[in-house]
């Protein structure tokens, strides 16, 4: 119980931060299971969410900036599939990964062009910004609010795939993208419906994080966007509850690894996590048998 | 009894091997030797440049940092376009090289001012700088070979975020203060030899692409060729696929460690933090706008990725006016997001690159020139 009193804000932020890498990570995942690209832009689209946030509540009130970012982030997300993705889609694999790489370098210069390179304050929302104290320790709302907002979402989008005609279409194409297609399945316009959910679950997600965190930067969205991506691959990419429970592990371990003050490791922590999972079980948790990985 | 004799090797009396060996080089040089001319022509000229222009041009910072960076895109174009090994842990082996080339080389005097937080270090000795680079190179490939072992089972794009992933553990290792006596921390490591001409860079580099083309072109280098097209027909003709990929990957990052140790010459510090994965990123787009697998291509887009990010388009990042009127958009960043869009348009538009598969070879150039001047005479005549 000591133990507990003492590491208790550790485990909160942890849980909080593995709800937000969450979010991200579902975008990833369902990327991967229809198109099997590793969508590296969307760390970015993430980053720029947090942007569009602190420019627009800088003019506008709060009702209407948050709707405008989630609108604002998901029309880059359609925008960058539609004009980067699609035009390469009878490419090889490894020319769409790098139109995501080079997408990731634009939108990163881009940021970097309107914001002159500097880190902007990001804007307190009132109610999940307050503090609050649980047992022994303080800390935002925000923190509590991350996991069950987080489980909500994620049980509707399961309710949506497995229940909704898009839904079932999304399913088709993770398992045979091109017999989906000779069956009537219109893949560009789920593609784009997809990459819109990934968006906008994008956005919800970088209103949570950048409430924690207070500061935005061009590159802010990399490192969030990688360790969603390896919490994508733990949880067996394709797989949404996979990921959801990848995120949270890799989040609680995170903050574990900083509370025994070996913070240097945290972030080589994620990456050793994802090369054991590799070597050891490719297809992650929860992942289909599928012989493509190794 | 008679079998052997048979053999037709047996009958014909085995040459003299030197002679063989020195016709061969003889030859070699007798066919390329307009090749060999212009590479002698370049260094001159940019000796003589070196004498004539200011040394703080641009045009050298190009040529330093072009050289270096032409040297990384091939070893990575080895992996990513040859093998056909899609690897993103380039940067990663540039750090370990780069490391190890300043940490054998800092002067023991200067060792208690550089490590000044871990009382002077505890290695005490300095090597020779080019006794250094090649240890920069065995180091990264030594790492490269334990890291092999495990990752290259992987394909495609899970090989890309395990590379990724493991050139990001390296960075959070040298950054740790635990080997601070060694790594100096998250600071700075300063103070060890570097160059001063231009021609050094692109006299190492110029060896290491030597060096490296000789592999593609050899039994291995068709070996890796066979590998990339297709791995299962590559099996099936007797490539043993786990040695074949663990070399290329191997030899890849050990020029990606002596690439690394050259920029730590040219920038003249190092520090951890800055090998971030953006740094492979920008290689990768090196090497595919230069073309997958083409090392000319390579070497040539380095020199105009480096020379359109550092110089030409600089005006970009000032603001300017024209009379009274200020120009719009421009302000610093700018460059960086015309030429990021310059790479899009690239990669979407011209995914072969600059030279797609091909090469910059001297007889394709004589005959370029040779057509061009028939045509320029037929057309006189006409």
């Amino acid at each position: 119980m000591e133990f507990l009193n003492t590491n208790l804000p550790y485990i909160l932020a942890g849980i909080s931060v593995g709800g937000q890498y969450a979010l991200i990570a579902i975008g990833y995942t369902m990327v991967y299971g229809i198109l099997r690209l590793i969508n590296f832009a969307h760390g970015d689209i993430f980053m720029v969410a947090g942007f569009a946030m602190v420019y627009l509540s800088a003019s506008l009130p709060l009702y209407i900036s948050i709707p405008m970012t989630i609108i604002i982030t998901v029309v880059l997300g359609f925008a960058v599939e539609r004009m980067a993705y699609r035009p390469l889609r009878t490419a090889p694999r490894m020319s769409i990964m790098i139109s995501a790489i080079g997408v990731s370098y634009l939108l990163q210069n881009c940021a970097w062009y309107i914001t002159s390179g500097l880190a902007k304050q990001y804007p307190t929302i009132p109610w999940i910004s307050e503090s609050i104290s649980i047992g022994t320790a303080t800390t935002k709302i925000v923190t509590v609010i991350t996991p069950v907002l987080t489980l909500v979402l994620v049980i509707a989008l399961v309710i949506l795939i497995k229940y909704t005609k898009i839904g079932m279409a999304m399913r088709a194409m993770a398992k045979d993208f091109e017999t989906s297609r000779l069956m009537g399945v219109k893949i560009n316009s789920v593609i784009s419906f997809t990459f819109i959910i990934g968006s906008f679950l994008a956005a919800i997600g970088s209103l949570l994080y950048f409430t924690n965190y207070a500061t935005v930067t061009p590159i802010a969205g990399a490192m969030p966007g990688l360790k969603a991506f390896v919490a994508a691959v733990f949880g067996g990419i394709g797989s949404i509850p996979g990921a959801v429970i990848g995120a949270f592990i890799i989040g609680i371990c995170e903050n574990v690894i900083k509370m025994f003050g070996w913070t240097t490791f945290s972030d080589a922590f994620t990456f050793a996590l994802l090369i054991i999972i590799l070597v050891a079980k490719p297809t992650g948790l929860f992942g289909e048998k599928s012989t493509d990985k190794v | 009894m008679n079998e052997k004799n048979i053999n037709i090797n047996g009958e014909i009396t085995p040459p003299d091997k030197k002679n063989i060996f020195f016709k061969s080089v003889v030859g070699f040089l007798r066919k390329n030797w307009i090749g060999f001319t212009l590479l002698a022509a370049l260094f001159a000229i940019i000796f003589i440049l070196e004498q004539v222009l200011s040394s703080s041009s641009m045009l050298f910072v190009v040529l330093k940092k072009g050289a270096i960076y032409a040297l990384v895109a091939v070893s990575m174009n080895l992996l990513n376009g040859f093998t056909g090994l899609f690897s993103l842990g380039q940067a990663g082996f540039m750090l370990i090289g780069a490391y190890t080339y300043a940490i054998f080389t800092i002067p023991a005097e200067a060792r208690t001012a550089v490590y000044q937080y871990f009382d002077g270090g505890i290695i005490n000795f300095t090597v020779p700088v080019p006794i250094a680079l090649i240890m920069a190179g065995l180091a990264a490939a030594l790492f490269a070979y334990l890291v092999g072992l495990p990752v290259l089972r992987l394909k495609s794009d899970y090989l890309a975020i395990a590379t990724l992933g493991f050139a990001e553990i390296i960075r959070a290792f040298f950054q740790w203060d635990k080997l601070g006596p060694v790594t100096n921390g998250s600071n700075l490591l300063r103070r060890f030899p570097v160059f001063s001409s231009t021609l050094y860079p692109f006299i190492v580099s110029g060896i290491c692409i030597a060096i490296i083309v000789l592999l593609i072109n050899s039994s291995y280098g068709r070996a890796f060729k066979a590998i990339r097209d297709d791995e299962v027909a590559a099996e099936a003709m007797g490539i043993n696929l786990a040695r074949h990929k663990q070399l290329s990957f191997t030899v890849s990052s050990f020029f990606a460690g002596v690439g690394g140790a050259l920029l730590a010459m040219y920038q003249t510090t190092v520090q951890a933090a800055a090998f971030k994965s953006a740094m492979t990123y920008e290689i990768l787009l090196i090497v595919v706008i230069g073309g997958i697998g083409s090392v000319t291509g390579s070497c040539l887009s380095s020199f105009l990725f480096i020379a359109s990010s550092e110089w030409w388009l600089r005006f970009l990042d000032s603001e300017t006016y024209i009379g009274s009127f200020k120009l719009p958009l421009l302000a610093s960043g700018f460059r960086k997001v015309v030429f990021s869009i310059i790479i899009m348009v690239v990669v979407l538009f011209y995914s072969r690159g600059i030279m797609g598969t091909n090469e910059i070879s001297v007889d394709a150039l004589l005959r370029f020139f040779r057509k061009l001047f028939r045509k320029d005479s037929k057309g006189e005549a006409a």
